[in-house]
């Protein structure tokens, strides 16, 4: 049955990325405009199509009719390289994100993989390479103090983020995703443990670690999707526009969709990892098992369930975004170094004594 | 004397940054949930609302030429408008009025009186020298085209936007 | 699957050639990056994924990266034409040799093909998983190489942060 397994994730490849998660990055950018205007007291797009939701397709008509204008003082292969590999990995990390339980028999997760998370960031870790290429290639100052900004970045809240999740690795015991979401799903999400096993002093003794570290991993998510208040490989008041300085049209939109796409993965990880990922509170509907069989409304209001929690969390993103200001580039170090790694290390520690003293 | 001013001793809980964002948040998600309760007062959908009711009596709009109450043209051809204009946009070329007509006693009259209004400053110098009072700076200001030909306005436009003027009226009174 | 196995071979393999063939740096570091990722699809098509992602992580993300930013800010020129690299071109002549001595005499000494590997038992104890594997052989059976390791970076780090200080002095 070779054939049937290509096919489905065939199908689930093309449903999941191109179908749900394109159109999602399409549409947080207009939520983007839409949430800061509402922030800012302004109206924001609201000509295109009904309350300007088609804003997105207009955007990228006009994108892709720009010119596609090529400095001549870059380096062509890489600067033709850099948006791509911005773009690519982003998408990539869909694979292993569980986005429902169950439909028509399928596990809706495109590759069951028991190295979920650590597939996240090893391939996330791969969009720096787009932004260091591209700063680069340009062959200009700006673009370079962008990259050269972003990598020391990416590369110091990436170790804060690797080791934010460990707490709740260990807690569970998983390394796959879907494991850990039904795990959530029986018995409490790992900040709400309302339910099941977790409504217990062991469960919110547990979930002190877990709050810990959800801070820091969305702290450090917020720093590796380069988004406001940690936007410095960008910063327009200092650096122009950052690493896409020297880009135009649709390699310029690679580079912004890239952006979007990053933090919609971003918020799909932390969904899965600390909000139960597709499962409802208080184990409303919950499947007995990992492979039981799932009716197919059910699965339906999984799948809703999951894309309401990314979008909330989406407009968590934007939120901040238009509330704080940027961090200074040796306030953003000192916070990535000195707190948030020793932060994560005590709270790796502190949970292994819980854990051991819980037992 | 240069003032210095401490940096203020952050108790601990302010050094944690969390409750900070949190008023931030609160500030912002309220502007956010007045806007989307309606309470908020936004800004004009402009082609749809437009703002012409409440526009000041000395707007200074695009500037035109009028005629007077006899439908002669007020203009005399001085060029004193074109001397003036700062950025130039006026071009006047004077013509002599032929004898047989009705009017050949006011001598001069503009054959050709061009305003490029890509150039023009709206700053209403022409309307202020202008001394037959023939130059306005009426309160249109939607002056669109979409090639530079068609934002040179030629006499017969200006005269379309400016139409009669009728009476003397003299802009010093006021400053008497 | 022997179809990808020999796409993700070629991959790694070209990547190799790039590394030494490129005069850019930045070009070389690439190829290796790209190297690197061949590799780690071979470990993935082993079923060994815990290898291949953190080769991907700490190789291809980590420290490729800080190659790449080094060379970078260094602005290294193209490798320059020096006359005729004598003891460069020997050396590569005795170290291809002998690797192709090395080669030969294991593939023809060796039989592949006939020689069947012994199953592997999987840890008790543990989940079926490889990750769960892994964890529990290295925290039992080889606990003491672990913390060896362990302390050999931390002298490493010591070390290097002694070294960058010692100018400022």
């Amino acid at each position: 049955m070779d054939w049937y397994i290509i096919l489905a994730a065939t199908i689930k490849i093309v449903v999941f990325v191109f179908l749900v998660t394109l159109p999602l990055v399409a549409m947080s950018v207009w939520a983007e405009r839409r949430v800061s205007a509402a922030i800012q007291d302004r109206v924001g797009p609201n000509r295109v199509g009904p309350a300007g939701l088609l804003q997105p397709v207009a955007d990228g008509i006009k994108f892709l009719l720009k010119e596609d204008f090529t400095p001549n003082h870059v380096r062509k292969t890489y600067y033709w390289l850099a948006p791509a590999l911005t773009m690519i990995p982003s998408l990539l990390t869909c694979a292993v994100i569980p986005f429902g339980s169950k439909l028509f028999g399928e596990k809706m997760v495109i590759a069951d993989l028991d190295v979920g998370p650590l597939f996240v960031f090893a391939v996330a870790s791969l969009t720096v390479y787009g932004i260091v290429l591209a700063g680069w290639a340009s062959n200009s100052k700006y673009p370079f103090l962008g990259s050269v900004r972003s990598t020391s970045q990416m590369i110091s809240y990436e170790i804060s983020l690797g080791l934010s999740i460990v707490p709740l690795l260990m807690i569970y015991g998983e390394l796959n995703l879907g494991h850990i979401v039904m795990e959530q799903a029986q018995n409490g999400w790992a900040l709400l443990p309302l339910w099941g096993d977790g409504l217990s002093i062991k469960g919110w003794l547990l979930s002190i670690p877990l709050f810990i570290s959800f801070v820091v991993f969305t702290t450090s998510m917020f720093a590796e999707t380069n988004r406001l208040p940690f936007d410095l490989p960008e910063c327009e008041t200092e650096l122009v526009a950052g690493y896409h300085t020297e880009y135009s049209s649709m390699k310029f939109a690679l580079f912004f969709l890239g952006e979007y796409a990053a933090m919609i993965i971003g918020s799909g990880l932390a969904v899965t990892l600390f909000f139960g990922g597709w499962s409802l509170p208080f184990g409303w509907l919950t499947p007995e098992s990992v492979d039981a069989e799932v009716p197919f409304w059910h699965g339906l209001i999984h799948l809703g369930a999951f894309f309401a929690k990314v979008i909330l969390f989406i407009l968590f993103f934007i939120a901040v975004r238009w509330t704080l200001p940027r961090f200074r580039y040796d306030q953003l170090m000192r916070l990535g170094w000195v707190v948030f790694f020793e932060l994560a290390l005590a709270n790796v520690i502190l949970t292994a004594l819980l854990l051991m003293w819980l037992k | 004397m240069a003032i210095v001013v401490d940096r203020p001793k952050l108790k601990w809980w302010e050094h944690l940054y969390l409750p900070a964002l949190a008023k931030g948040l609160r500030i912002t998600l309220g502007h956010f949930f007045k806007m989307l309760r309606g309470n908020t007062k936004v800004t004009m959908q402009y082609p749809e609302e437009k703002w012409d009711a409440n526009l000041p009596d000395h707007y200074r709009g695009a500037p035109a030429l009028v005629t007077d109450e006899q439908e002669r043209e007020r203009c005399v051809a001085c060029q004193l408008c074109e001397f003036i204009c700062p950025p130039r946009a006026i071009t006047i070329k004077p013509e002599e009025i032929p004898s047989d007509d009705k009017w050949a006693k006011v001598e001069k009259r503009p054959k050709v009186f061009d305003i490029d209004m890509i150039r023009c400053i709206y700053c209403g110098f022409c309307e202020e020298v202008c001394p037959e009072q023939a130059i306005y700076l009426r309160k249109d200001y939607a002056i669109t085209g979409t090639s530079r030909e068609e934002m040179v306005h030629d006499k017969e436009k200006l005269y379309e936007i400016g139409g009669v003027r009728v009476g003397l009226v003299n802009k010093w009174n006021a400053l008497k | 699957m022997t179809f990808f196995f020999f796409i993700f071979a070629a991959l790694t393999l070209m990547g190799g050639i790039g590394v030494v063939v490129n005069r850019n740096p930045v070009s070389s570091a690439f190829s290796m990056i790209i190297s690197f990722l061949g590799l780690a699809a071979l470990f993935i098509q082993l079923d060994a994924y815990l290898v291949g992602i953190l080769q991907i992580l700490v190789y291809a993300g980590a420290i490729m990266v800080l190659f790449l930013f080094i060379i970078m800010l260094l602005d290294i020129p193209k490798a320059e034409k020096k006359r005729f690299p004598v003891f460069t071109l020997g050396a590569s002549i005795v170290v291809v040799v002998s690797f192709a001595t090395l080669m030969i005499t294991v593939i023809t000494r060796s039989d592949i093909g006939s020689a069947k590997l012994p199953p592997i038992e999987p840890v008790k104890g543990t989940g079926s998983s490889d990750v769960h594997q892994i964890g529990e052989l290295l925290f039992s059976t080889y606990w003491f190489p672990i913390q060896v390791v362990a302390v050999l970076l931390l002298v490493s780090t010591v070390g290097v942060v002694v070294l960058s200080k010692r100018e400022l002095k």
